[in-house]
């Protein structure tokens, strides 16, 4: 093997500042708005006022996240539904489709995993692992079939749709959770452990085999969407529907497959949580894995590859938040203040990119063109 | 007329559907007020919708812009409820307090739609993006304020209340039932009949509405006629703010004295829907908006008072969570089979970019 020459090392360097420096300063941006509300919250809460009560917090958040390897491990654990969740809506992206609905299909993926899973929790491993996630997926790509059919079919648009879903969802569970899957006689609504359908844990105390299936999905989907046909059909129609039909690709049918596979990613993530770490449900189940999943994918601009970091920084906060909620007293609702600043520089942009000069650097979202303009749909879809 | 009911109760599925429609011709008159009631945030978010679309800005941050106002109207009562107190007044129980944080809560509303108008007409950000970032931000922002007010475990500035109209006018026969549907309400929701004829009339009968739907529809047009497209964009998206906060503020300071964490529940969304169906016009939105709110409230009737007989054992068997998960189906359905014949302004969701001068 030969050296990389400077040159083609500094082009690399190059091309990972171009992606990644505006993540980094919409990160950066939305700590420091963190610290200020932190600040405002106190003169609010009234009391003593802490001047470095922010810094605390924060070293409390990545103590929370990295400070021990069982930290780390509790971080890779609630990364994992992450990634599922950040492809989920990535994919649909690609599609030009925007996929609100990952927590509707998250809940209906946990729901199939946790029936399954129940029902062959005194099988061998190696077969009820295998059909509790089949279930999971099954109830997830249901869940996202149904939303693209009706695009597909009566310009419905996923947004309202999938939103819509995502309530309906609640009750759906809530209804089987207190129904035909709830222990009997047991006074709250649980359903029993799916026992061997659990994944194994691999190392840690928890770290479990769905880390592992992340990693596989990301690596299988950026396979997907650039070396095959299929994804190449999804990114074009993403980009230009008309164009795609006038190459003889069938938009219609893309929306639909599309949708179906973000759900199935969706429903892995909800089969993640169930089989790796919650092995039961309660009718109150719910996570922020949807909308977490939103934000993992717009920071990552929905590729494969940009989900494994954007997935880490919000699972990493999610694990920090405990902590931090102890030991400096911040509710761990701020991750989601944090969260949201994040995107809103990053919608921002273009503005960003004329306060300070950033050389280079790629547009932070890049969505296609298409998911405001399919928006009511009066015109067909070709 | 009683052999062609007993034939009707006669068949089955035909039997039953006559059942129904007698058992909601008699429940749907003492419910009335409530299915007004719950229709208001729908109409105020969808009104908010049609002035926004028609001028060609999707706007889904309606849901983040309520929770917001929500929030912030029930903040600031709580803050000053203590230091300004006040006894109620006889008109709506209207406090100091109560009025100042109304202001507060639209004032947050225009704050978010301005930001809103700028992200999608300035910045030319995808309006989808844009909004549901609002709606990401609104959530953590008032679920992370809440949890430091909570702690305090605060009291409430109470909440507006309704009017009671003379029984001279709600127990007239036949249209007793539909003026007391109107009169006895609180103030935001009996203002929400008085916007929808506004705004139905301003749109399609004044300047303003001409140029809006023009801007909505042809902007290139309507800047080659001197309309500037772009302020009245501004105008239309920040104002409809005020109309989202509007639903807010009912939520936390009329049909409530509360504030709970994601206490809109999706009706930002349904507002949108609402919109659709009444094909962006005022007086259809508020029309969709009943037909989804007597569905919720109709499910809500049939788990506490069923009905006798076979249709009420048929009823009271379906579970609870079917009715509440019945205004979300129902929100599909109709936009399922709506949407293809509604037809949205042309140039919906397209930034403007003016064209430069040579």
């Amino acid at each position: 093997m030969t050296e990389a020459s400077p040159r083609v090392r500094r082009r690399a360097l190059a091309r990972i500042w171009a992606i990644a420096a505006l993540p980094l300063l919409a990160i950066l941006i939305a700590l420091i708005v963190g610290a200020v509300i932190i600040l405002g919250s106190e003169l609010i809460a009234g009391g003593p006022f802490n001047p470095i009560l922010p810094l605390t917090a924060y070293l409390a958040l990545i103590q929370g996240a990295f400070g021990t390897f069982d930290a780390v491990v509790d971080t890779l654990v609630a990364t994992s539904p992450l990634v599922f969740g950040g492809l989920a809506v990535a994919v649909a992206f690609r599609a030009g489709l925007f996929n609100i609905g990952a927590q509707g299909q998250f809940l209906m993926g946990a729901l199939g995993a946790v029936a399954a899973g129940v029902a062959v929790s005194g099988q061998p491993s190696i077969i009820a692992i295998p059909i509790a996630v089949a279930a999971g997926v099954a109830a997830g790509a249901l869940a996202g079939f149904i939303p693209g059919f009706l695009k597909a079919t009566s310009g419905a648009h996923e947004v309202v749709t999938t939103i819509m879903l995502n309530y309906i969802a609640i009750q759906i569970l809530a209804l089987l959770v207190s129904g035909p899957l709830k222990v009997p006689n047991s006074p709250s609504p649980v359903t029993f452990e799916v026992g061997n359908a659990s994944y194994p844990v691999l190392f840690g105390p928890n770290g479990h085999l769905g880390i592992v299936i992340a990693v596989v999905a990301v690596v299988v989907l950026s396979w997907v969407l650039y070396r095959t046909t299929l994804g190449f059909e999804i990114r074009a129609v993403g980009t230009n529907p008309d164009a795609a039909a006038n190459a003889g690709m069938r938009p219609r049918g893309i929306t639909v497959l599309s949708m179906t596979i973000a759900g199935a990613l969706a429903g892995l993530a909800g089969t993640d949580v169930v089989l790796g770490s919650a092995h039961h449900m309660t009718s109150s189940f719910g996570t922020t894995v949807g909308f977490d999943s939103i934000a993992v994918a717009l920071l990552a601009r929905s590729e494969p590859i940009g989900i494994l970091p954007a997935a880490l920084l919000f699972g990493a906060m999610r694990a920090g938040a405990d902590l931090m909620q102890i030991k400096a007293q911040i509710p761990r609702e701020l991750v989601d203040v944090i969260q949201a600043t994040i995107l809103l520089v990053l919608v921002a942009t273009p503005v960003l990119r004329r306060l300070i000069n950033l050389r280079g650097t790629k547009a932070a979202i890049a969505p296609p063109p298409t998911i405001t303009r399919s928006y009511g749909s009066g015109e067909a879809q070709p | 007329m009683d052999v062609i009911a007993n034939a009707l109760y006669g068949i089955p599925i035909l039997g039953l559907l006559f059942q129904f429609g007698g058992y909601l011709i008699a429940i749907i008159p003492p419910i009335a007020p409530i299915i007004l009631r719950s229709a208001t945030p729908l109409a105020l978010g969808a009104l908010c919708g049609v002035m926004c679309e028609r001028s060609g800005v999707v706007n889904i941050g309606i849901e983040g812009t309520m929770l917001a106002a929500a929030f912030t109207g029930w903040a600031v009562g709580v803050g000053l409820a203590p230091v300004l107190g006040g006894t109620p007044s006889a008109i709506f129980g209207a406090t100091p307090v109560l009025l100042i944080a109304l202001g507060a809560a639209l004032l947050v509303s225009l704050a978010i739609a301005a930001v809103h108008a700028w992200l999608s007409i300035t910045v030319r950000a995808d309006q989808i993006i844009s909004g549901t970032i609002i709606n990401i931000a609104a959530f953590g922002v008032t679920g992370y304020l809440n949890a430091i007010i909570a702690k305090g475990s605060p009291t409430s500035a109470g909440a507006f209340t309704a009017w009671t109209p003379p029984s001279a006018l709600t127990d007239l026969p036949i249209v007793g039932w539909i003026l007391a549907m109107f009169l006895a309400q609180g103030p935001i929701t009996m203002s929400v009949l008085v916007l929808v004829v506004v705004l139905q009339v301003l749109l399609f009968r004044s300047r303003w509405g001409l140029r809006t739907r023009a801007v909505g529809e042809h902007p290139k047009a309507a800047e080659t006629v001197g309309i500037d497209v772009i302020r009245i964009r501004y105008r239309n998206v920040i104002l409809a703010g005020l109309l989202a906060g509007l639903a807010g503020a009912f939520l936390s300071m009329e049909s409530t004295n509360s504030f709970q964490a994601e206490m809109t529940a999706g009706r930002g969304y349904i507002a949108l829907a609402a919109m659709i169906v009444g094909r962006w016009t005022p007086v259809g939105a508020l029309l969709a908006a009943l037909l989804f709110s007597s569905f919720e409230a109709i499910g809500q009737v049939l788990s506490f008072r069923p009905p006798g007989g076979e249709l009420g054992d048929l009823l009271t068997a379906v579970p609870g969570q079917v009715y509440s998960a019945l205004p979300y189906l129902v929100t599909i359905i109709v936009l399922a089979g709506v949407v293809g014949r509604s037809i949205p302004p042309a140039a919906d969701g397209r930034p403007y970019e003016r064209e430069s001068a040579t």
